[in-house]
């Protein structure tokens, strides 16, 4: 038996001990919005909060997460998560949007240790998000935005 | 062995260079077991102290420039994956502490030890991890380093993090990150030999004067 | 009043029949799930529709029934646009939502089914969709008149409000909406004119977005219907080969592994949850009969196309004589052979469909693809009901880029046959992995193009002759168009011009890939134009503009693109600059790479400038969006892309990590360029794709001296 909390709320699980965390989100809790792309860490469409740190989902066997926190894109909050959420809607960032949650978490996480980041510093946290829509252009100027929003 | 890139633009030979090798990020094909590695024990019958300090440290540089661990001692940002000692995908970058950039730290996909990929690509059947998984620092760097230059680099305290060789020879022999080298997970050619080998060849290399050439 | 019992005598007009009759037949066990589109909860039963596009709730919102599907190139937006504009709406009443399949009703107007691709969505509705608008205005207007006791002449809308001056009425939709779906439709609603325009035009807010920010959008792969079946096939490594036969004792051993059955596409592995199927088919041992097979490499596939230059090929344009041109005094002439990989489409959400069967033996279908009604079609043929009692019940889909447009439906085929071989018990969800998309075929095939031309002192270019060798994607025995577009029409003055064809037979399925023949006519063309302009010392964009003596649209894109690149000015040291102009799907486009040596020795491209004229610009944000997100796609397929098949066959790539996609510090900065226009919309979906890759590589050329001939032009060499 596994008990972790997913968006502070306390969860257990005691189906087999490999499944990943993308899996138990989806089809135990079913919240939806954490994506599968690849399986192997590569796409970034499962993109969670781990105690506090990006985590890559599909690729976190539950056992791993046992007294661990979880935040999933439904759960996510706070002043950074509120100016990237409205930063991609101001200039329609989303395409197909699939990947999107993915990205936001990202974009969160580094927005929460690196408030004004460079492109530098957009690169070195999103580029293990793919956009097959190819939204990133957009992506780059939204985090920009946000940064700029919460700076006041 | 290095890793390269090519652009191909060549009007001839179209067809024989054009499917060559596509490979980006696939594992390793063959061997999941360690090549063989000499105990120091065998080093004995060299009579000249420098002569066999030196050939120590190069049964030891069969690890030491072992793609597993020069992968992560890039001469630059970017750590290496793979045999074939690529660029890391996705491209992440250095960081502090080696531990990569915010938003997409190391632990973001290396956890506490390795996982195994089930269910997917045949080529990636495992993602490596452990506690303290990051970079070695660019000091420390050993790609594209001759054997000598790395071991000049490890005794100098400048550049090895301020440790003697004793220290030295305990972290070859005991640290658990270098020790992953042996244990890399599924579908990972493992460095040669044992740690428990690798760390006699270490002590007899200083015991011996820890020549560099 | 109910909406059964509305006239439909004119509303006939719009959509050939019927009445939008409650979409979102959900089944109860569906009912925890938010909707899956946008609309508002419970806001269904309070919709009036006013005809089979145009839905009005007593809250005031306005639902427009799309018929075609939501996958990021923003028909949503799009055709609710259309429809607002007439309607005099408020933008923020405007909500989306997929419409039944339906082929009749629901039909492209350019393909005479149901169906989404060939960037019609906006032409083909253009007219449909804001007479649906205007319709709809006036029977408010009637029921509005009639319920005020004024002449309807006399009243006006704006904004959402319907107002009569003289007595001082105002009234929202909401409260008119029943009375007036019982007006009798115009026949013939006048329609605004252009100059009279309020929101198309205008960059409104996409209706989609803020779904897809906050994880509340609903894709297929999301619909977990209590008690649900996971079920994932084992495919071979090979195309054509077959299951011989299968072990599955270590397979049913998994934990929540519920049966393992063989279906005409490999072996099925059911599951309580989706880990369970992927470890259970990971458990699979199957052995492939390969006598079927296509067993060729990639390399061996080249070298067979080759072959056939020298072939009598399939004649797609002759015009002059360009034989005797070539033996002419005076010219240069170059020769090239070309080389296009496949090329997976790898759509972010892979292919997937749910099956639900309901009490009364009718069957609903979640699923996310181009032509429903041909979904519905093959579900039910396989499955064994009749049609009527299909339900496809389109969702947002993540991505397409063409994977989704199947004739025949053979995703469906797999899927529905799928379910088909379970008792129908419980509803089932069958979803392809990441390797069984990057495997599955239906590439953009393989192609190879032989090219020889003739330009003068001048920069007049004389003669050119093209073949290309290469699979019909239409299957055709005969000349396939989608093979020689925009070759044999190419858009530049040449006298003496022979392009012809070869099919290639292969077991390997193709498809169309974003943009069709142009992904290679489009290279093929624009990279040779520019060596020959090159050998001459003429200047890419003055060169072009001199041959395109009868094409004021490729030229209105390309000294756009030149204005806003500041073509001509000093190019940064280390850098070079590309053009290419692509006309496509009625849309033309021309784009300027600027790009360096990469640090790996690969293009580096820096900026792109694109000069887009789509007709009429219904949201210039939508189609800013769609130029940026095809120079993304297009240009991370000619850095990185090929699916290969190697020795023996087999599929080499499988995954992300060894079929590249552009990653955001690859991407480059995107100025996007609308050219003014009146002409009729047409589409920007695909048309943003084909120029990025020969103005990369003749920025590349130009740069480094290597001509790009082969594809894609990045190769990472780990040996």
């Amino acid at each position: 038996m596994v008990t972790f909390t997913l968006n502070g709320k306390e969860r257990s699980f005691d189906g087999d001990p490999d499944t990943p965390l993308l899996w138990v989100i989806r089809d135990f809790e079913k919240l939806t919005g954490t994506k599968y792309g690849c399986g192997v860490a590569q796409c970034g469409a499962c993109t969670v909060h781990l105690d506090g740190m990006t985590r890559r989902s599909c690729i976190t066997p539950i056992s791993t997460v046992d007294g661990s926190e979880v935040i999933t894109i439904e759960g996510i909050e706070g002043p950074e998560a509120k100016a990237v959420q409205a930063a991609w809607v101001a200039i329609d960032v989303p395409q197909c949007g699939y990947c999107q949650s993915g990205q936001i978490m990202s974009a969160v996480a580094l927005l929460q240790v690196t408030p004004k980041p460079s492109d530098a510093d957009i690169d070195g946290a999103m580029a293990g998000n793919l956009c097959r829509c190819a939204t990133y252009h957009r992506i780059r100027q939204a985090i920009h935005n946000a940064a700029d929003a919460m700076e006041g | 062995m290095k890793n390269r890139i090519i652009a191909l633009g060549a009007t001839l030979g179209v067809a024989a260079s054009l499917f060559a090798a596509t490979l980006s990020v696939a594992q390793d094909t063959g061997t999941e077991t360690s090549a063989p590695l000499k105990p120091a024990a065998e080093f004995q019958s060299i009579t000249d102290a420098k002569q066999r300090s030196w050939a120590l440290f190069e049964e030891a540089g069969k690890v030491i420039q072992h793609p597993r661990c020069v992968n992560c001692h890039p001469a630059t940002d970017r750590p290496l994956q793979t045999m074939a000692m690529h660029k890391h995908q996705p491209p992440v970058t250095r960081g502090d502490g080696g531990m990569g950039m915010p938003g997409m730290t190391c632990n973001t996909c290396h956890g506490q030890a390795n996982v195994e990929v089930i269910g997917q690509a045949e080529t990636l059947k495992s993602i490596p991890g452990h506690p303290s998984w990051h970079l070695a620092p660019i000091e420390m760097a050993w790609e594209g380093k001759s054997l000598g230059d790395i071991c000049r680099q490890i005794k100098d305290p400048e550049r090895n993090g301020g440790k003697t060789l004793a220290e030295i020879t305990e972290h070859m022999a005991h640290d658990s990150l270098v020790g992953w080298g042996w244990q890399p997970g599924a579908g990972r050619e493992p460095v040669p030999g044992s740690q428990a080998v690798f760390g006699e060849l270490i002590a007899a290399w200083v015991e011996s004067g820890a020549a560099c050439e | 009043m109910t909406v059964q019992q509305i006239s439909t005598t004119r509303r006939a007009f719009l959509a050939g029949s019927g009445l939008v009759i409650g979409l979102a037949l959900v089944p109860r066990n569906m009912a925890a799930f938010a909707s899956p589109s946008g609309i508002k909860a419970g806001g269904e039963d309070a919709l009036t529709a006013l005809n089979t596009f145009v839905k009005i709730g007593t809250d005031d919102t306005i639902t427009v029934l799309s018929k075609h599907i939501e996958m990021g190139q923003g028909p949503f937006t799009g055709l609710a646009t259309l429809v607002a504009e007439e309607l005099d709406a408020d933008w923020s009443q405007m909500r989306a939502v997929h419409s039944p399949a339906d082929d009749k009703v629901y039909a492209n107007l350019a393909f005479g089914l149901q169906g989404t691709g060939g960037s019609t969505s906006i032409a083909n509705s253009y007219e449909q969709l804001r007479k649906a608008g205007a319709t709809a205005r006036a029977m408010l207007v009637a029921a509005a008149a009639e319920e005020w006791g004024v002449p309807a002449g006399e009243i006006t809308v704006e904004k959402g409000r319907i107002k009569h001056a003289g007595s001082a009425k105002e009234s929202g939709f909401g409260a008119l909406t029943v009375k007036a779906a019982a007006q009798t439709p115009p026949e013939n609603p006048v329609l605004k004119d252009p100059s009279k325009f309020v929101l198309i035009g205008q960059e409104l807010p996409k209706l989609d977005t803020v779904g897809k920010t906050n994880g509340t959008a609903i894709y297929t792969l999301d619909i977990t219907p209590d008690n649900v079946l996971v079920a994932v096939v084992a495919h071979p490594e090979h195309f054509g080969a077959t299951v011989k036969s299968f072990d599955d004792s270590e397979t049913l051993k998994v934990m929540g592994v519920v049966d393992v059955k063989q279906v005409p596409q490999g072996v099925a592995v059911y599951a309580d949850n989706t880990f369970a199927a992927l470890r259970g088919r990971a458990n699979l041992k199957v052995e492939w009969d390969l006598s079927k097979a296509e067993t060729r490499s990639s390399e061996e596939l080249a070298a067979d196309y080759a072959k056939q230059f020298a072939e009598k090929g399939l004649e797609a344009t002759n015009n002059g004589d360009v034989d005797t041109a070539f033996k002419r005094d005076g010219l240069q002439t170059l020769e090239a052979e070309l080389v296009f990989p496949f090329l997976a489409h790898a759509p972010m959400e892979p292919l997937d469909a749910v099956f639900i069967k309901a009490a009364d033996g009718s069957l609903d279908v979640y699923n996310g693809a181009q032509f429903p009604a041909m979904d519905q079609m093959t579900a039910a043929k396989i499955i064994g009901i009749d049609p009527s009692k299909v339900r496809v019940n389109t969702q947002m889909t993540g991505g397409s880029f063409g994977r989704k447009a199947q004739f025949g439906s053979p995703y469906m085929q797999e899927a529905a046959g799928v379910f088909a071989a379970t008792d129908g018990s419980r509803p089932l969800k069958h979803m392809w992995t990441r390797e069984d998309d990057i495997r599955g075929g239906f590439y953009r095939p393989m192609y190879a193009h032989k090219m020889r031309g003739a330009i003068d002192a001048d920069g007049k270019i004389t003669a050119w002759e093209q073949v290309i060798v290469g699979q019909s994607i239409m299957g055709k025995a005969d000349l396939d168009e989608t093979s020689v577009e925009g070759a044999s029409n190419l858009p530049y003055a040449i006298p003496n011009l022979r392009v012809t064809a070869h099919n290639t037979q292969l077991a390997v399925p193709p498809l169309w890939w974003r943009s069709v023949g142009h992904t290679h006519t489009g290279f093929a063309v624009e990279t040779f134009v520019d060596e020959l302009m090159q050998k001459v010392g003429k200047d890419p964009v003055e060169g072009r503009l001199a041959l395109l003596t009868n094409e004021p649209r490729h030229t209105g894109t390309l000294k756009k693109v030149a204005e806003i690149a500041d073509w001509g000015s000093k190019v940064p040291d280390g850098r070079s600059r590309g053009v290419a102009v692509v006309k496509s799907f009625g849309t033309y486009v021309a784009q300027i790479v600027e790009l360096s040596l990469g640090d790996d020795g690969a293009p580096r491209v820096h900026k792109v400038w694109c000069a887009v004229d789509c007709g009429v610009a219904v949201n210039p944000n939508v189609i800013k969006a769609q130029m940026e997100g095809g120079i993304g796609y297009g240009l991370g397929a000619v850095l990185f892309d090929a699916v290969t098949l190697g020795k023996g066959g087999k599929i080499m790539q499988s995954n992300f990590h060894d079929y590249r996609s552009l990653r955001i510090n690859e991407m480059p900065a995107v100025e996007v360029a609308i050219v003014a226009s009146t002409e009729k919309p047409s589409g920007v979906g695909e048309p943003g794709v084909p120029p990025v890759g020969p103005a990369v590589a003749n920025a590349w050329r130009r740069l480094t001296g290597s001509p790009v001939r082969t594809l894609p032009i990045v190769n990472v060499v780990t040996s």
